[in-house]
Parts: C-alpha cells; structure tokens; sequence
C-alpha cells in the first residue's frame, strides 16, 4: 500500500506538471485552434529566467523564500512577454492564412527559441539550485511526498482553481469563452478578439513559466532542450483530456502522470512511454475529441 | 589510341610505384584506418603517431637494421572499404599492421589478415568481440576494450562496496545499455544476481518513480550506465528521498560537469574512467615529440594509444630478429614494452594488460582515484 501511494503521489507531481503546461496548450487551441508548438519553449525560458534572478537574489543574500517567490514572477513576468511577442510576430500576420502556415510557423518558432537559448546561454546541462527549502510535515512518510512535490502539487491546484474562477467569472474570461465559441460574433458583439487572443497568451506562457521555474527546482537541472520532451507530453495530456478543455488538460495531464509512474513502478520504466501513448491511442480511438472535450459543433 | 597508351602507361607506374615500396631490406608498417570522411579526426592522429615513432626509430638505426617505411591506407571508417584497404596492403608486403580504427572495419579486414599470418594492432576499437570471440589469434589491442568497464564496475562493486543486492539502471542508448549489460554479466559470474534491471527515458521530466522502485526493491547499491545528465537526475533524487545506499557508474559521468550539476549530490559517487597515463615516462615523451612537429598543438584522439602500438609492434620485430608471425606473436606476449599507456605486454586474447580503467570517487567536489 505505501508503494501504491509513493507512485502515487510521484505521479501527481509529475501530471501536476504536465495539467500546468498543458493548459497553454488547450488554451490557446481552444480560442483559434492553433497548436502552439512554441509552448514548450516558453517553459523552457520561464525555468532558465528563474535560474539567472535566483542567481542574482541569492549573491545579495535574499532569504530562501523570498527567491522562490521573486524568481517565478521573474520568470512570469518574462515568458508572458515572449508569449505575446510569438502570438504578434508568429502567428498574427498568418491569421488569415491556411490552417498549415501557422503551425508551421510554430514548429520554426520552437526551433527558432531553443538555439536562440543554446547560443545565448550554453549548450551545456546547468545546476539549479534547490529553491524550495526543505520542511518535513509527515514525518515517517516524507519519501512519499517532499518538500518539493508538496508545493508543485498545491501550486498547480491552486493555479488550476485560480483559472477555473477567472474564465468562468471575469469580463475576459467570458470575453475568452465567446471568442472560442465563435470568433466572429464575438467580434460582431464589440469584444476585442484581439485583446483576447494575447491575453490567451500570456495566461498560457505565465503557467508555462511557473511549471518551468517548480520542475527545474525540484530535479536541479536545466538546458536549452527540456522545453521539447515536456512539450510533447504536455501535448498529449492536452489531447487526452481534450484540446479545447480547461479541466480537460488538467485531468490529462493527471492521468499521464500516473499513467506513468504506476508503469513505471509495477511493470518497468523501458515501457513508461509506451504505455503513456498507447492510452493515448486507446482514447482517441473510443473518444476522437479526447476524454472531456466537445465534438466540434458544425458551424452552419 | 592516344588514349589508350596513357593509360597503360599509368598502370605502369602504378605497378613500380607499388613495387617500390616493398623493397627488399626494409620493413613495413601498414596504416589503415579513417583517412579521411567524417571519421578522419580518430584515424589521423595514429597516422601521426605512426610517423614519430618510426622517424625516431629509424634516426636511432632502424629495427634490427632494417629502415622502416609506412604504408597508409584509407578505409574511412567504413567496412566494404577495409578489406580493399587489407587487399593492398598485402600486396605492399606488409609486414604489420597498425590499425584498422573503428570496430567494424576492423571486423571486415581480420579475417584477411589472419589468412596471410599478418599481426593487427589497433588503436581504437573497443568491441569486445574482437578479442574476447578468440576468432582472431592475430589481433592485438592497446586500448581497453568495452566490457573491461564492466568487468571493473562490477569487481568493485562485490569485492570493494560489497553489494549483495545492486539495482542497474540505464539510459537504453548503446553505450550506456552496452555498460549495464556487461556490467550485470560480470555480477552474476560472481554469483550476484541484480534486484532490478531497468532503462530510464533521457530527458524525461522526473525520475521520482524509477527511483521508489529502487527503494522498493530493496537494493543495496545503484549501477548506473549512461551519461551525467540523467546520472546526475537519478543520484539527486535518490539523496532527496535520504537513500543513502552507493551509486556507481561509467566513465560518462567521470567528468566534472556531473560534479557540477549534481552538486551535493554527487558527493561519494563512484565512477570507472580511464587510467590516468599522464604519469608515464613514455606518455610525456610522445606529448613533446607531437608538439615539437606540429607547433604546439595537441594530439587528437587516440594518439597515445596509437604510438604505444607502433612502439609495441616495431619492438616485437626487434625482439624476434625476424618479421615472422609466430616469433612476432610470441614476442608481444611475452615481452614487455615500455609504451604511453604503460609497460605493457598482451594477454592470450590480445588485450593489453595493464590498460584499462581505474575506479574513482567523488570527495569534496573532485573526483578522486579510489585505490
């Protein structure tokens, strides 16, 4: 049994990670149906601003806790303006183009950030320091959750309930739910699709940089490439739970995780990819539109 | 017709060219390996080293009076071209040969070389079958071969560490699979039989599971195979959840960018790596003679190893007053060699004893030779 709950709770960090950049994912999807391939990259650059301002905080003597919270608004701060910035120069000039230009461009935005990062920075793996300071609340139970899964996992609830409350509640978040609906009566009704595709953006990049700057944290490493294996499987949290879906990504991302780690626990790690895409397969063979996504409405 | 007289007067020149060079009175060392083609940078240092040795050889009188000159072949890495490589260099009467490079070449041309009772040294390919099949009596090596790494990993860690239960995690790449296998091989010859055998995925975004199942298993020690990103993930994890319990791995992670990155962590993790050479008389004098002739620069990969196999093999022949191949033979197993990688003499497989890998540890953010 505390096997079965060590996996467990590794697998809740794991998809709590996977939920934090997936919603970029189902978000920006569901507003104008774009696959933002640059996502993961964004997340890639959230983790490596965390790592230069804790740098900086730490050589001035800043307490533990106050260099957690600064760099990941650092790193907020920084990947929501490199999230507008790919929407305005990738993606908003091929607005009008065929579905393909601009997933095209993404895929060359991605490449695009991870050498821009390789060359600016280093090609090289860097340390990262250990941001979140150890405390012990469980006392014989720690190896099940440590300090560190702890607070990626009520991060990312409390991101996700944050979320929730401000699409359902706010002006831009009703603003956001009738520009996915339908784009042009959104228009038509005087709301600035624009304005709201950009927010889309920097909501999306501002979660990415936050999973960016916890995961980074909690393994201690960093390099220009982590952006692309996370991508792709928050990619497919996304889809399994339903591009276009908030709690959709979320529970994707859960299910990946522990897809995961239990398969990596009783059957073997050298399957763990193989079972993530095989259920994978399997949903979208008995659900195409992903566990709780909509079948696309026929717009007449 | 004009044409044709031209050529023929090619294949003329062709044919003294190649008579020349197997001029009577004079032994020859045939070079083969990767030339040039995007191998080239592992095969010409050996072709430099080549060089050294026999000017400084033949400047000092040559072996048993008899100049040496070299006959350099171009394979480029690539087995369909090593057997024409071997073709002609029978036909320059080779008397040894240096060479080939990589393992598959050196696979393709043996078979050629056996059949002329030639000797082969190489330099560079490491795959154990080349001496461990005991197919090829004729082939000699001066650089460790692949499951050397294992073999010592897995002493190490039932004679010195003690492990009666170690897990062996890996990578999947060919390398660090290929550690893990030899490694678990040499372990249950040693009657211990590993609790866990299993890959991780480079890259992925945690290890957390992998290693609650290390834990679970019960293993008294780790058996990593594979580089220091995913090493350094592993180890980090692991002294998160306070298991304390010895990590071991290859020489992937001997390097300081581990150290690096898993910071404290890396604190008391061992790891096999080359021996250290840079102690031998030998090795500094082959460092100078490189640098005295290529103003300053530094000799590329598998120098050393190189100019200890021209050395050894041109000392054989001086040893056995002959370029016969069972006098040769002999001569190299039972005569020791004073060479950059050490004093050296071959095994009956033809792996060069006293090369190979030492263990090290890390201690205050060095590694360290564990004696």
């Amino acid at each position: 049994m505390e096997y079965f709950l060590e996996l467990f709770f590794s697998g809740l960090t794991r998809g709590s990670i996977y939920a934090l950049i997936a919603l970029g994912y189902t978000m920006v999807y569901g507003i104008i149906e774009l696959i933002n391939f640059a996502h993961g990259e964004i997340y890639m650059i959230g983790a490596f601003v965390g790592l230069v301002v804790a740098g900086i905080l730490t050589s001035f003597g800043f307490p533990a806790a106050s260099i957690v919270v600064l760099a990941s608004i650092a790193a907020i701060i920084y990947a929501a303006a490199y999230g507008y910035t790919i929407e305005k120069i990738a993606y908003r000039p091929l607005r009008g183009a065929p579905r393909l230009s601009p997933l095209i461009s993404a895929i060359g935005m991605s490449i695009f950030l991870q050498n821009y990062v390789m060359l600016s920075q280093t090609s090289d793996f860097l340390s990262f320091p250990s941001l979140i300071p150890e405390f012990n609340f469980l006392g014989k139970y720690e190896s099940m959750v440590g300090s560190s899964d702890f607070v990626i996992i009520v991060v990312a609830a409390v991101v996700m309930v944050a979320l929730n409350l401000f699409i359902k509640f706010t002006r831009m978040g009703k603003a956001m739910r009738a520009t996915a609906q339908n784009r042009k009566m959104a228009m038509l009704v005087g709301i600035n699709v624009d304005q709201v595709i950009s927010a889309t953006f920097v909501i999306g990049s501002a979660l990415a940089a936050v999973g960016g700057v916890l995961i980074a944290s909690h393994i201690g490493q960093i390099n220009f490439f982590i952006g692309f294996i996370a991508g792709i499987k928050a990619f497919t949290a996304a889809v399994l739970g339903g591009i276009g879906s908030v709690p959709g990504a979320m529970l994707g991302g859960l299910i990946l995780g522990w897809t995961e780690s239990f398969c990596t626990g009783y059957v073997s790690s050298d399957y763990e990819d193989v079972f993530a895409f095989a259920l994978l397969v399997l949903i979208l063979i008995f659900r195409p539109s992903g566990l709780l996504g909509k079948a696309p409405i026929q717009k007449v | 017709m004009k044409r044709s007289l031209l050529v023929l007067l090619v294949a003329a020149m062709m044919t003294i060219s190649s008579f020349g060079s197997a001029s009577a009175g004079k032994i020859v060392l045939g070079v083969p390996g990767a030339h040039s083609g995007d191998l080239a940078s592992y095969g010409l240092p050996t072709v430099e080293a080549a060089k050294l040795v026999v000017k400084a050889i033949n400047e000092s009188g040559g072996v048993n009076g008899e100049q040496v000159v070299l006959s350099l072949q171009d394979d480029q890495c690539k087995p369909e071209f090593a057997t024409n490589a071997a073709m002609k260099l029978l036909s320059d009467q080779v008397n040894v040969v240096l060479g080939h490079i990589c393992s598959g070449p050196t696979k393709a041309a043996l078979p050629i070389y056996k059949e002329s009772n030639l000797v082969c040294m190489s330099p560079s390919a490491t795959s154990p079958s080349l001496t461990l099949s005991g197919d090829y009596p004729n082939f000699f090596r001066t650089i460790a071969s692949d499951d050397a790494q294992g073999a010592l990993a897995a002493m190490f860690a039932v004679e010195k560490l003690g492990l009666k239960k170690p897990a062996i995690i890996h990578d999947k790449g060919d390398y660090g699979k290929g550690f893990a296998e030899y490694t678990m091989k040499y372990l249950k010859e040693k009657g211990v039989e590993p609790v866990l055998f299993e890959g991780v995925t480079p890259g992925a975004v945690d290890y957390s599971a992998v290693v609650q199942k290390i834990k679970a298993s019960g293993a008294d020690g780790v058996i990593f195979g594979g580089y220091h990103p995913e090493a350094s993930k592993v180890v980090s994890q692991m002294r998160k959840k306070k298991m304390t319990i010895p990590f071991l791995s290859d020489d992937g992670v001997k390097a300081q960018t581990f150290i690096d990155i898993a910071g404290k962590a890396a604190e008391g993790v061992y790891a096999t790596g080359p021996q250290d050479i840079t102690g031998n008389p030998m090795y500094a004098v082959a460092l100078k003679q490189y640098k005295d002739s290529h103003y300053g620069a530094e000799p590329g990969a598998f120098y050393f190893e190189a100019y200890s196999a021209a050395l050894a093999l041109l000392k054989a022949i001086e040893y056995a007053k002959s370029t016969d191949y069972d006098k040769i033979v002999d001569a190299l197993r039972n005569n020791e060699v004073e060479t950059p990688v050490g004093k050296i003499k071959f095994d009956a497989k033809g792996d060069a004893i006293g090369v190979g890998f030492s263990v090290y540890q890390v201690k205050d953010g060095q590694y360290v030779e564990v004696k």
